[in-house]
């Protein structure tokens, strides 16, 4: 069996070279790999050049990826341990990405890139005493507004409590006509309710983050204040999907106010009709007794654990931050900056639509720093969706969601339990 | 009711030119200008035909790179698959030894099983053998070709046992036999199976998208897909992409189609 | 033959097939098997990251995944995609094969391959072209559509088109593929049967009733199976088409494994799911089979 031993030798000697082929993993090279998402990888090249950084340096090489695919492929490459240098990571991804160890802790020749930011995004991205990412850009989520419509109701802005911002309400939708709406909340985005609860000052989450706070009274609240809209017809009962171009019924009068992020700016402007330029803007949200809250948003800078050369990635974030740097960026991104004296620089602070998102941002609340945070929003939803739809009660809805919440939470409680658990 | 024999070639004609269309349309809007395809009614041909979607992948998106990669995974797949599977089709079919026959019955039984299903475990393992993110953990599935040894094994049970025999009695080692007696007669077979492996490992898309994160190891249907999710609007530059990627197939499918689809009869109604 | 050529004999059939049954087992029948014994445990994301977070915990998975309603509706579509696609593709693909058999044809080979390519081409290039050929507003299907006085249809946006889009491009896709395997079928039928049928003054119906259908059950059968477990396994249509959505009208079983394993790093409960997919295939395949010795 001459031959079959030769065969053999063949394909024994086809594995070292698929060992071969094996050693050639993202790690190679001597270049800085930044992975970086949508928009911002786009413009990282050009903003990189701005730079002009030392020809010391390692070479940067940019790896974008689809927002869609972004968070699959940050745990794939953790999974498969070819996470490169340096990521942009959005802020509600940074609990998830500390907990199973896949980034380092911002060092203390970078703290200082934390001072000048907005408090709450900081507090986003600090986990068991330690900052894990430093805030890139910001963003959160206020009003979308008609001003025509609020001002044929007899208000310059919508109001900020509560009880007189539904009262708008009504007077808005009596004078869009029968079959127009006042507001858009679209059944399949949890944002809204979120928003609505962090207004109210609910905590969502208790024990170390242990088990759901949906049956709270504050949460119990926003619930009754979201299922009342719907209830009384000030916002459509229907998803995302079924609103075919929001823009179009936006400017129609179908509804005359939404909840959105910064993204937001650029698609009004270049979407609405010119005669639609000067009829809408932004404002902060509102709350039960005065202005409310939002989730602090945007991406962070980091780190990956394991890294060979993590000074050197250190130091491109610290370049990256620096406020120069922050505002070509803004420049080149539109992205919202996330320090603070940038907005100066910028002239953002003067911009009648960007001004309310920095003070809704200097009201912002972080969110609950759990890995599980993003399935636990998904299953709030999908409650609070069938409230809406009648088959639940608003105090069988809080119950239910903390069912589900907890367990969600059963193995992060097991390994609190275990002192495994940031 | 006599029917035209033009009539049915007409009709097929017909039928093959609405099957072919996506194909056809697909070629001439990589050839317009960005956005030129974003019209209504929906033009057929380019206004003046243009390679910049080419030069832009070719160039902006390295898309070269990509190429290279499929064209490096799905040769070596093809080696290999070759190597692990002709042989012991062979075996299976014409040498008698213990345990053959009830193996065979496994294998063909373990043909039910998609190969979904040990995904994640197979994750698991080649991350335990530092194989993922690379080309190895892409090709590794295709060792593991079940249908192919079924494949050679069917022909091969049309060799005549005496052949096999007579060359035995001149003192031929087995591998001799296999060698320089089998693999001649088997060349059809081979080049089916190759072609086979080729094309299923250039569109192998689940796989390669799971286990190969870095950019630089994307194989062009998950380059494609990355990069369709990012520039869905533009229409031009993504149908250049789909002509890239699909061509190769296509242009070596129809070189050897005879090949092909006798494998596939073999395959699908004795299977 | 003599006893040495047999050791000798038996020997070279070990050596030839070990490398491949050695393959098979590293890397199919142990990760099978393992998929199973995965979906009796919690390893998610924690475990991946320190194998001490991983514990046993019975059927949970499975009991979970029972009341998990997107599950269902992965269920529910996957569903759909075999009651609307199997009649569909079978249909498609027979009506090809008699074209294509029938004997007034000129150039028969060209007509066969044009109508086989769609089945060679890269799926995720194609599915890419028909995202386009879907558009609501620059698509050429609608546009097609609007010749005959029909308004665009949303097909990827709309939760009632999306799936029935996924079909017709799967449809398209596939049906050269079962087309070549009822070619075969139908040239099993004696030209003179039917010559004879035809003289006895049957029509085109009663001909394919009587003379062409008994010939071509069984093959209706098999290329049924095949396609029920092309349904089962649709991945990469909705992952670049759609995503999944809208409203997650179009996550299939598949899908569902994806992003439960591969997206939320839950392998113990993406370990269920494929489990409960492959018994899903098992049953629908051991069923058809058996309806089909009854039949025959």
């Amino acid at each position: 069996m001459q031959l079959t031993r030769r065969q053999m030798a063949g394909a024994l000697a086809a594995l070292p070279l698929a060992s071969l082929l094996g050693g050639c993993g993202a790690r190679g090279g001597d270049g800085l790999t930044v992975w970086a998402m949508g928009n911002e990888a786009a413009h990282l090249p050009a903003l990189l050049d701005t730079l002009k950084l030392p020809a010391s340096m390692l070479k940067i090489r940019v790896q974008p990826l689809p927002w869609t695919a972004a968070h699959e492929k940050l745990l794939t490459g953790f999974a498969g341990g070819s996470l490169p240098a340096i990521g942009q990571v959005g802020n509600s991804w940074i609990a998830e990405m500390a907990a199973i160890g896949a980034i380092t802790p911002v060092p203390v020749s970078a703290e200082h890139l934390l001072t000048d930011q907005f408090r709450a995004v900081v507090d986003t991205n600090r986990i068991a005493g330690k900052t894990w990412a430093v805030p890139w850009y910001v963003d959160t989520r206020l009003q979308f507004y008609r001003t025509d419509m609020f001002a044929r109701a007899g208000y310059a802005a919508p109001p900020l409590v509560w009880s007189e911002w539904k009262a708008t309400l009504h007077k808005v939708k009596a004078l869009a006509g029968s079959g127009n709406y006042a507001v858009l909340l679209p059944l399949n985005e949890f944002e809204q309710l979120l928003t609505i609860a962090l207004s109210a000052g609910a905590r969502l989450l208790r024990d170390n983050g242990s088990r759901g706070a949906f049956s709270d009274p504050e949460f119990k609240a926003a619930l009754a204040f979201y299922k009342s809209l719907f209830d009384e017809q000030l916002a459509p009962v229907a998803s995302a999907t079924q609103i075919s171009n929001i823009w179009d019924e936006f400017a129609k009068g179908f509804f005359s106010i939404f909840t959105s992020g910064p993204w937001t700016i650029g698609d009004m402007k270049s979407r609405l009709a010119p005669t639609m330029q000067d009829k809408w803007g932004t404002a902060p949200n509102p709350g039960p007794e005065g202005i409310g809250s939002a989730a602090p948003g945007g991406s962070s800078l980091v780190v990956f654990a394991g890294t060979q050369s993590a000074d050197a990635a250190w130091d491109v974030v610290s370049r990256l931050l620096a406020p120069s740097a922050q505002l070509s960026f803004h420049q080149l991104t539109g992205d919202l900056p996330a320090r603070r004296s940038v907005w100066a620089a910028a002239g953002l602070a003067g911009d009648p639509i960007v001004a309310p998102f920095r003070v809704q941002l200097d009201r912002a609340t972080a969110l609950p720093k759990v890995p599980e945070w993003e399935r636990i929003v998904t299953e709030m939803q999908i409650v609070a969706e069938r409230m809406v739809r009648g088959e639940y009660t608003v105090d069988a809805a809080a119950k239910e969601i903390d069912r589900r919440a907890d367990r969600l939470l059963e193995k992060r409680r097991w390994m609190l339990g275990k002192g495994q658990a940031l | 009711m006599r029917v035209n024999r033009w009539t049915v070639t007409l009709l097929a004609a017909f039928v093959a030119l609405l099957t072919i269309a996506p194909l056809l349309w697909m070629v001439s809007v990589s050839f317009m200008a960005r956005g030129e395809a974003s019209q209504f009614p929906p033009p057929l041909l380019p206004d003046s035909p243009t390679l910049d979607n080419y030069r832009m992948l070719f160039g902006t998106f390295g898309v070269g790179r990509f190429l290279a990669n499929s064209v490096l995974v799905s040769t070596l797949a093809t080696v290999l698959a070759l190597l692990f599977t002709v042989p012991a089709g062979y075996a299976f079919a014409t040498l008698r030894f213990k345990g053959r026959d009830a193996t065979f019955r496994l294998l063909v039984a373990a043909l039910v099983v998609p190969g979904q299903i040990g995904m994640l475990p197979l994750f698991l393992e080649l991350k335990a053998m530092g194989l993922v993110n690379s080309y190895a953990g892409a090709l590794v599935p295709w060792l593991a070709g079940i249908f192919g040894i079924f494949l050679v094994r069917q022909y091969c049970l049309s060799i005549p046992d005496e052949m096999l025999e007579a060359a035995r009695i001149d003192g031929a080692s087995e591998g001799q036999i296999l060698r320089r007696v089998v693999l001649p007669i088997l060349t059809p077979i081979i080049v089916t199976l190759a072609l086979f492996v080729f094309l299923s490992s250039w569109n192998d898309f689940m796989w390669p998208l799971i286990i190969l994160a870095d950019q630089q190891l994307y194989t062009l249907p998950v380059a494609l897909a990355a990069m369709s999710r990012e520039h869905v609007q533009d229409n031009e530059l993504m149908m250049a992409g789909a002509v890239i990627t699909t061509l190769p197939v296509l242009i070596l499918f129809l070189a050897l189609q005879r090949f092909y689809l006798s494998g596939l009869l073999t395959g699908s109604v004795k299977g | 033959m003599t006893a040495v050529s047999r050791t000798r004999e038996a020997r070279a059939g070990l050596g030839m097939s070990a490398p491949a049954l050695t393959a098979i087992v590293i890397f199919f029948v142990i990760p099978a098997v393992a998929s199973l014994l995965l979906s009796f445990t919690d390893f998610d994301i924690y475990a991946l990251a320190d194998l001490s977070n991983l514990r046993f915990v019975g059927f949970q998975n499975y009991a979970r995944l029972v009341e998990n309603p997107l599950f269902w509706k992965a269920m529910g579509n996957t569903l759909w995609f075999v009651l609307l696609g199997v009649p569909f593709v079978v249909g498609l693909s027979l009506f090809a094969a008699m074209l294509v058999n029938s004997r007034w044809l000129k150039w028969r080979p060209v007509w066969r391959v044009a109508l086989f390519a769609p089945y060679v081409t890269t799926l995720v290039a194609t599915a890419v072209v028909w995202r386009y050929l879907l558009h609501t507003r620059y698509g050429l299907v609608n546009y097609l559509l609007s010749l005959f006085g029909i308004a665009p249809v949303d097909w990827l946006g709309d939760p009632h088109a999306s799936l029935p889009a996924i079909l017709i491009f799967v449809g398209w896709k596939t049906f050269g593929y079962n087309m070549i395997i009822f070619l075969a079928a139908l040239q099993t039928v004696p030209r003179e049967l039917e010559e004879a049928a035809r003289i006895d003054g049957a029509g085109w119906w009663t001909r394919l009733r009587h003379v062409t259908s008994p010939a071509i059950a069984p093959t209706v059968l098999l290329v049924s199976v095949l396609t029920v477990a092309a349904m089962f396994q649709l991945f990469a249509e909705p992952y670049v088409m759609t995503q999944g959505g809208p409203a997650q009208s179009t996550v299939t079983i598949l899908y569902f494994m994806y992003e439960e394993g591969f997206k939320w790093w839950n392998l113990g409960s993406g370990a269920a799911v494929a489990f409960l997919l492959f018994l899903c295939i098992l049953a629908v395949t051991l069923v058809q089979l058996r309806l089909a010795r009854k039949a025959v």
